[in-house]
């Protein structure tokens, strides 16, 4: 593993070493001295092409736990706004001998593009591009799951058996594409719920069910329900038209309190965040002790530990150093 | 918990020779444990913290003859604990990237107690090192020892245990293998050629 570019990379030994890896790392964040020296001397660089408040705190989080420096590059005020092409960005982190860099951008396979291109050596890790991908994103909401849904056995394990509903603005969300995948790999059974005009071209072609039905995919007793952020300029005709009001979409698709009330209180329930409170998730649904927003909150910044410490940490295998296998004894 | 260390295999006869056999390492395990009774004048501020893989067994070997020794009735997991120190180790980035073990420590912590810590093999000395930086994260014990079944030379840093189940004179050449039940099926230390795995 090079690069984090897409969840559907990720197969079910690495995406468990993972998950495992980020369980050490939670473990390490509850004690008094958080910070951990395995990236000293590393720079990472946050290449945000796009806004993110949440996603770029919590890589910068991370990267700082493990002792990295960090440097934050976002497009606005910078040489971005005046024109620079991706290609040259690139070579001038490059030149400045930046270690991994993180990137979100609009355009989907903008990480791909960098990490194949030949522009720059480090690590590349998708902080989201488009509607494409969001890696970090479903591992996190896998580690959330998994720790609550396996408890004591959760090292090593995957989520084989569990059952999951993703709803809302499919179309749009990469969080969702991501999950989907990892979701797959992991052993899960995934059912999407949107409305038609909400669902991708080729969506039957996906690794999981799709409904149209909220209410019928809640009465089935899913293991964790999660829902995704509607945007708001897509509700207006303007923005496409995709459903008629916001009322309408969240009285067929919100989650309230009568379908929390149906879902049990063993369900997890699960947002990406920033929420609409009153559109796709009810304030009674959202501030529920079966809610764990917040918490996967907390968990995304363990499992970018996680992530920029398997990439970063080891032997650099690209400079041909010579890499004797994995060994524990003591010397 | 060990599902990253697979059983140390036993290769075919003459290419090794066992050092200490089952009794030798339960006789120097019991020594050790009274011998940190002694110096600490009971067991009552002492924790144990094992370094995975194999000095997390010796350590609870060590924690239960302890508790015997010193007649106290109480749960193991408040003397004994695991300690990884993967995150510390100064040659990270010499080698693929590693797997991470648990930490445990005991509810009372480590602030103002005795440390012992617990390893299988005392040779550089640079895995100690790491020990002591993973230490000092989790708290400002009062004392730290270091317990080891088997001294077999060669330190790079300047480090001396307090505690040895057995000096085993090797040249840097020869590799040693401890071999404990939990993991190997079978307890022994054994020398064989082919130098540091």
């Amino acid at each position: 593993m090079r690069h984090l570019l897409s969840a559907h990379d990720l197969s079910r030994e690495e995406a468990v070493l993972i998950l495992d890896t980020a369980a050490a790392m939670a473990a390490t964040q509850q004690r008094e001295m958080k910070k951990l020296p395995p990236l000293r001397g590393k720079t990472v660089v946050n290449l945000f092409f796009e806004d993110s408040t949440r996603t770029r705190i919590s890589f910068e989080a991370a990267a700082k736990r493990l002792s990295a420096d960090v440097i934050n590059f976002s497009a606005k005020g910078s040489s971005v706004s005046k024109g620079e092409s991706l290609k040259d960005t690139a070579q001038t982190l490059q030149a400045m001998g930046a270690d991994a860099v993180v990137i979100r951008h609009a355009a989907s396979g903008a990480p791909h593009r960098l990490a194949t291109s030949g522009w720059i050596d480090a690590p590349v890790i998708n902080a989201g591009d488009g509607k494409h991908q969001h890696p970090t994103q479903a591992l996190l909401d896998a580690y959330t799951m998994r720790r609550h849904l396996r408890g004591e056995d959760a090292i090593g394990s995957d989520l084989a058996g569990f059952r999951v509903l993703v709803v809302g603005d499919v179309l749009h969300s990469r969080v969702a594409r991501s999950n989907v995948d990892l979701l797959h790999t992991l052993g899960a059974h995934v059912t999407l719920v949107a409305p038609p005009t909400l669902l991708p071209v080729g969506v039957g072609t996906w690794p999981c069910e799709v409904s149209y039905d909220l209410d019928a995919a809640v009465a089935a007793r899913p293991d964790a329900i999660m829902m995704l952020r509607v945007q708001r300029e897509r509700m207006s005709s303007a923005g496409g038209g995709f459903f008629p009001s916001p009322q309408e979409y969240s009285r067929k698709y919100g989650l309230d309190g009568a379908r929390l009330r149906a879902l049990g209180p063993d369900a997890l329930v699960m947002h990406p965040g920033p929420m609409n409170r009153g559109l796709e998730i009810s304030a009674e649904a959202a501030d529920s002790a079966q809610a764990v927003i917040l918490e996967q909150v907390t968990n995304g910044v363990a499992v970018r530990m996680a992530v920029l410490y398997l990439l970063l940490a080891g032997a650099d295998d690209r400079a041909g150093v010579s890499t004797p296998e994995l060994v524990k004894d003591s010397v | 918990m060990t599902s990253g260390t697979p059983a140390r295999p036993r290769p075919e006869p003459g290419g090794e020779r066992v050092v200490l056999d089952a009794g030798d390492i339960a006789r120097a395990t019991t020594r050790i444990a009274h011998e940190i009774i002694e110096r600490n004048l009971g067991s009552s501020d002492v924790v144990l913290l094992g370094i995975p893989t194999r000095g997390a067994f010796l350590a609870r070997r060590l924690g239960e003859r302890v508790l015997r020794a010193d007649e106290r009735d109480v749960p193991l997991d408040t003397l004994v604990g695991t300690l990884d120190i993967t995150l510390h180790r100064d040659d990270l980035r010499r080698r693929p990237v590693r797997a991470i073990e648990p930490t445990t420590v005991p509810a009372g912590g480590i602030d103002d107690k005795v440390v012992v810590l617990v390893d299988d093999v005392l040779y550089s000395g640079r895995t100690v090192r790491a020990a002591l930086d993973a230490v000092s994260d989790l708290g400002r014990p009062r004392r730290v020892q270091l317990a080891v079944l088997v001294d077999r030379g060669h330190r790079e840093l300047p480090i001396r245990a307090d505690f040895v189940g057995k000096n085993l004179p090797t040249s840097a050449s020869e590799h040693v293998s401890v071999r404990l039940s939990e993991l190997d099926d079978v307890d022994e230390v054994a020398i064989g050629k082919g130098g540091d795995r």
